[in-house]
């Protein structure tokens, strides 16, 4: 960062830097620009219903009236089923792709590929695909398990394509140091390699939650479309963004609502990646100071 | 790391079947319903209300379509479907049960000047033979032709009332559900779609720049779907198998009755006569 | 070396985790030629390509795909021209132009984005830009629409990607061109670029997908007429806008042909990616 940082204050201004600048500064404007009009747009609607009681009341008149409790917690449910799955799977997938793997040819260039492949299947598609094999195939019915489930297949490039592209950028040099000093392919992974790719993992989680919540395809046809509060995993629970896509295309008069929801959704969404990117700062530091 | 995805819905699995076991000890009885998205809102408050007066019975209501509704009864992945049409040739093979009608209405931009709309000016219009607003007494301006993606009941609906098919019509916008009808033309002052009376009228009330056109001498409105005056409507049904079981059977006599029409009413499809 | 237990099981167990992700997409696949199949055998392949027109619904259907085939390529391509430019600003913005404090905010708009449903963005498309749009060249719901929300959409992935890859290169870098005395520009363009070619080249894979893949928004703002644009401001149907705009009510080969739309999407995925993959030299 302090190199970075170096041409951050300003060092070496040239007419190039400053032509940079500008296409730089552009670019910032007009995301920030059209970011902002986006969320205004859901602010300025969403913000006239959101109440206490909208995030603890239960579902009524089809989500026109009443509030978004069981939704919100079938929502957490089904990310977390999501994220078990997903990460566990997905880290163990990265580290044998950009540690073990020859991706030119044979099973390591299967996977790297279907992987990139995976990445462009519709939601839909595996709307349909989750139905057929958790749904009906394996029998969990509509649930939150075969949601959460539907939604791993879905995250898992996304997460594994960025995790691999962190642990790749881990310097040779930590690998062979690992070496020298005697350490076992174990203790070099989590001891060094998982610590030092943290940010490009981090990015990869950051991606798959949001991915995850945003998603709505492919949980109509897996987690479901009921409202009442979730007993079990293996009972339907309908996610926050099916619950926006309902009410905002299929019930006439549930845009203030739809929009409230959205903005729930965008709240936990923050509260989330806040609480990764603060937990893994913490956790960053005190690997480094090993 | 091995194997740890198994692990975990493998324990996922016994965990929720200890929590099973350990619940409360009644049997509950579960019906699943899936099908058309038009229907299953009205289909989840219904069976809200039916959960509240039986208890020990839950309906699960799913979305996803017609022919999913169709295509899960048939193969018993679901007890009952909600199909947003009426039956076609061949299909005998399920029991229909109407449950709701439905109004079409032809909506224009609150801005745009015309009132009425005949429907040989409708039907020119979805041929493309009149393509101003000019000639069918507006402001002069192209028109923007609303129409629904194939399949769509709403579709068949409307071009069997007109006499087209379904090559027949130009359009320059296709689009899905009614609210996305009602926005697309709010947005567009040259456009004319079709959509949902009820869902039309609604938006109108609530300050969305959408006007119902008279068809003719028809006005459009949910009580004129209820007298049988206004011509383009649609039945929405529940479809079952051949024997439907003890649930089933009083699930859907439950939708038929005056006890639900209220429902019926608040989600602004208009309930049968009876 | 001395492998311990732990190391004689890791090898087998991360190899078998790969093996189940890319299984899913074996799976995936063959799920959708079982459900495409009837329509092939019914229909032929080659009809999907060469018939008149879509018009999958009765007796005499029709099942053209090519018109959605290069509406999908052209939203897809679109969104990439213009949200690259604006991610790679972005995230070079973040590492060599703000401060710390300025850098985070940013990162967490644009995580915010990432989690935005689609259905939020064809909303805002549908009641916003699509109005707008019109003003400029009636229907307004078109190509271009269609373009300038996918690459709102898939801006997120495209700057975290370049982001991490940015902040993945060594510190001696940047002393070295520093020492060198090279200007902030020349340090972008030759270090910092060709540094991080693989964190880019991975961000764009996956964008690609998305756009490709993009399902509710697109349906949204698109308007969903199947042609085969002549400008930007031409109406469009995509691949996936076809599948979820029909399956709701598609029965026996209609439905299997939504399910062929699905299959060549994916084989215009793979397409793409054997394409890339001899374009940008795999990392070794």
């Amino acid at each position: 960062m302090n190199g970075a940082n170096l041409y951050a204050s300003g060092f070496g201004r040239t007419r190039g830097d400053v032509l940079l600048s500008g296409a730089v500064y552009a670019a910032v404007a007009a995301v920030v620009g059209l970011s902002g009009w986006l969320l205004y747009d859901l602010l300025s609607h969403g913000l006239g219903p959101l109440s206490m009681t909208f995030l603890t009341a239960e579902v009524e008149a089809s989500g026109r009236a009443g509030g978004i409790a069981p939704i919100l917690l079938s929502t957490l449910l089904i990310l977390t089923v999501c994220l078990l799955s997903a990460v566990p799977l997905g880290l163990a997938s990265a580290i044998w792709l950009s540690e073990y793997a020859d991706l030119s040819r044979g099973l390591g260039r299967a996977v790297h590929h279907s992987l990139d492949v995976l990445a462009g299947v519709p939601s839909i598609v595996f709307g349909l695909f989750g139905n057929a094999f958790f749904c009906v195939y394996l029998g969990l019915g509509f649930s939150i398990l075969s949601g959460g489930l539907t939604l791993a297949c879905m995250v898992l490039p996304i997460f594994i394509r960025e995790a691999e592209e962190g642990l790749r950028a881990v310097p040779q040099s930590y690998r062979l140091s690992a070496a020298a000093l005697g350490f076992s392919q174990t203790r070099t992974l989590f001891s060094i390699l998982l610590p030092a790719a943290l940010p490009g993992i981090l990015v990869g989680l950051v991606l798959g939650v949001g991915r995850a919540l945003a998603e709505t395809a492919a949980l109509i046809f897996t987690s479901g479309y009921v409202t009442r509060t979730p007993e079990s995993l293996l009972d339907s629970g309908r996610s926050l963004s099916i619950h926006i896509y309902d009410l905002s295309m299929n019930v006439p008069g549930g845009e203030a609502n739809a929009y409230a929801s959205a903005l729930v959704l965008v709240a936990l969404l923050v509260v989330i990646n806040t609480t990764a990117s603060w937990a893994s700062a913490r956790f960053g530091l005190v690997r480094r100071a090993i | 790391m091995r194997a740890t995805p198994i692990a975990i819905v493998a324990a996922l699995l016994l965990t929720l079947g200890a929590c099973n076991a350990s619940g409360p000890g009644h049997k509950t009885e579960t019906l699943v319903v899936t099908g058309s998205s038009t229907v299953a809102p009205l289909v989840s408050d219904i069976a809200r209300r039916f959960e509240g007066e039986n208890p020990g019975v839950r309906i699960d209501v799913q979305t996803g379509g017609s022919s999913r509704g169709l295509s899960d009864v048939r193969r018993g992945l679901a007890s009952i479907g909600m199909v947003s049409r009426s039956p076609k040739d061949g299909e005998d093979d399920l029991q229909w049960t109407a449950i709701a009608k439905d109004g079409l209405a032809l909506i224009v931009h609150a801005d745009n000047p015309v009132e009425a709309l005949s429907a040989d000016q409708v039907e020119a219009i979805y041929r493309g033979r009149v393509e101003d607003w000019g000639l069918v007494g507006g402001q002069p301006a192209p028109i923007t032709v609303v129409n629904k993606a194939e399949g769509r009941s709403t579709l068949e609906v409307f071009l069997s009332h007109f006499g087209l098919g379904s090559r027949d019509v130009r359009s320059s916008v296709v689009i899905g559900d009614n609210q996305q009808g009602l926005k697309t033309v709010a947005g567009n002052p040259d456009a004319i779609g079709y959509v949902s009376i009820g869902a039309a009228e609604l938006e109108a009330e609530l300050g969305t720049p959408v006007k119902l056109l008279r068809l003719g001498d028809a006005v459009p409105s949910t009580d004129a779907v209820r007298s049988g005056s206004y011509p383009i409507a649609r039945t929405l049904h529940l479809v079952s198998g051949e024997s439907p079981s003890g649930l089933a059977t009083t699930f859907l006599d439950y939708c038929r009755s005056p006890d639900v029409a209220d429902l019926i009413e608040g989600q602004y499809f208009v309930p049968l006569a009876g | 070396m001395f492998p311990s237990r732990g190391d004689r099981l890791l090898l087998p167990g991360l190899r078998t985790a790969a093996l189940l992700t890319g299984g899913v997409v074996v799976l995936l696949l063959a799920f959708l030629i079982v459900e495409a199949w009837p329509g092939l055998r019914a229909v032929g392949l080659t009809r999907f390509f060469t018939d008149p027109s879509w018009h999958p619904a009765g007796e005499e259907g029709t099942f053209n795909l090519a018109p959605m085939l290069v509406g999908t390529l052209a939203a897809a391509a679109g969104a990439l021209a213009f949200s690259s430019p604006l991610a790679l600003g972005s995230a070079l913005f973040c590492h060599y132009f703000a401060g710390q404090a300025q850098a985070t905010l940013y990162r967490r708009l644009i995580e915010v984005l990432a989690g935005v449903p689609s259905v939020v963005y064809g909303f805002w498309g549908l009641v916003v830009l699509v109005p707008l749009i019109r003003r400029l060249e009636p229907p307004g719901a078109s190509l271009f629409a269609g373009i300038l929300v996918l690459t709102i959409m898939i801006l997120p992935t495209l700057m975290l990607s370049a982001d991490a890859a940015f902040a993945a290169i060594p510190e001696d870098y940047f002393k070295a061109a520093a020492a060198l005395g090279l200007s902030r520009p020349a340090v972008i363009a030759h270090v910092v670029l060709p540094a991080s070619r693989g964190g880019l080249a991975t961000g764009l894979m996956l964008s690609t997908g998305r756009a490709v893949g993009e399902t509710m928004a697109v349906l949204m703002v698109c308007g969903n007429v199947v042609q085969t644009p002549d400008s930007l401001f031409d109406p469009i149907r995509t691949l996936t806008a076809n599948i979820a705009l029909e399956m709701a009510y598609a029965l026996g080969d209609h439905r299997a042909a939504l399910f062929v739309s699905g299959l060549v999407l994916m084989g215009l995925v793979i397409a793409l990616v054997l394409a890339a993959a001899t374009v940008v030299r795999e990392p070794a």
